[in-house]
């Protein structure tokens, strides 16, 4: 008989158990269908010199690159930037960009005033690579592997505990680095 | 005289939606068709819960011309959802495939409606069958009579 009274009380604790699960999801933060597949082919002209082109080829030079998503336009891209700076300083992997439907002046411009982080960055206007990479949300970050696969990717500014916890780790494995 | 005015509104803001969607030229009404139900039927992924015919957002811009152009390009509505949901995942469908994943989406749902039927149902039973009302005794008739007389009397 007692039990019946610990009913409501046992149904709070499961929704208070739910709550606290869906408070720490983060809804912006969508799955990638892409992630440990081929990343998609492209050939774009490059901002700084746009008869040149930089495609998936350029990235496979690599053991392994960061692929970085940006724009002028974007806010939170201003917010990354100096980190990217300081790891593209470090020289401790590549970073190629994806210059994500911007004005090609505009975005000069931006790299001119905050520095540029890039090897090289390509210029996708029309944001139709952008689509075949899945983007959603200026910055996003792919890590992109010698044989050309999607190893991670990140979503939102990259800050150096991301780095650090997430990127870095994937990085020095493909590297062949032990951390 | 109001509800005349909130009729021309409705109509005003009716062609400024419609509008928006069919900014695209398509050969044929079915074709245009077939546009307008994609285009509410995959989500939007910068505004969560807007639709892709809703969304004005950049990206939902460009996601409309590609339907557009996957349309009159000929592919069929299953290539465009596959090179939607290749591309973003299940999350752009507002219809989930029905899979492991899933699963508790399209049955969860229906899950707690029987539970709730079943615990109804429950209740219901045990009122009815305390229902039974015990017969009042000789005492109790009496004070009820008096009740009703005294009642009767006020009015």
């Amino acid at each position: 008989m007692k039990m019946r009274y610990l009913i409501p009380l046992v149904i709070f604790a499961a929704l208070v158990g739910l709550f606290a699960v869906g408070l720490g999801l983060d809804p912006r933060s969508v799955p990638s269908p892409l992630i440990d597949k081929p990343a998609p082919a492209f050939a774009l002209p490059q901002l700084h010199s746009p008869e040149t082109t930089l495609g998936r080829a350029d990235l496979m030079q690599n053991k392994v690159s960061l692929f970085n998503v940006w724009a002028s336009w974007c806010v939170a891209c201003r917010q990354e930037h100096p980190f990217l700076m300081q790891l593209s300083r470090g020289g401790e992997v590549p970073i190629y960009g994806l210059n994500y439907k911007d004005e090609r002046a505009d975005a000069l411009a931006w790299l001119q005033r905050h520095g540029n982080p890039y090897r090289a960055s390509a210029f996708d206007y029309e944001g139709r690579v952008g689509i075949d990479w899945g983007v959603y949300g200026v910055p996003e970050t792919f890590v992109v592997d010698a044989q050309g696969t999607i190893r991670y990717k990140h979503i939102g500014p990259l800050t150096p505990q991301v780095w650090r916890d997430t990127i870095q780790p994937i990085v020095h494995q493909l590297q062949g680095k032990t951390s | 005289m109001r509800k005349w005015l909130a009729a021309m509104l409705l109509l005003g803001f009716h062609g400024i939606a419609a509008a928006a969607i069919s900014s695209y030229q398509f050969e044929t009404a079915e074709q245009e068709a077939r546009f307008n139900q994609l285009s509410q039927e995959l989500r939007c992924l910068v505004c969560q819960n807007q639709n892709l015919a809703d969304s004005n957002a950049g990206l939902a811009l460009d996601l409309r011309r590609q339907i557009h152009e996957m349309i009159l390009a000929g592919k069929t509505d299953a290539d465009i959802v596959n090179f939607m949901t290749e591309r973003y995942g299940d999350f752009v469908l507002y219809r989930p495939p029905l899979r492991g994943s899933t699963l508790v989406l399209w049955v969860g749902p229906f899950l707690l409606l029987l539970g709730g039927a079943a615990v109804l149902t429950l209740i219901v039973r045990r009122r009815m069958a305390a229902g039974e009302e015990a017969p009042l005794s000789d005492e109790e008739r009496q004070r009820l009579e008096t009740m009703v007389r005294e009642r009767g009397e006020k009015q």
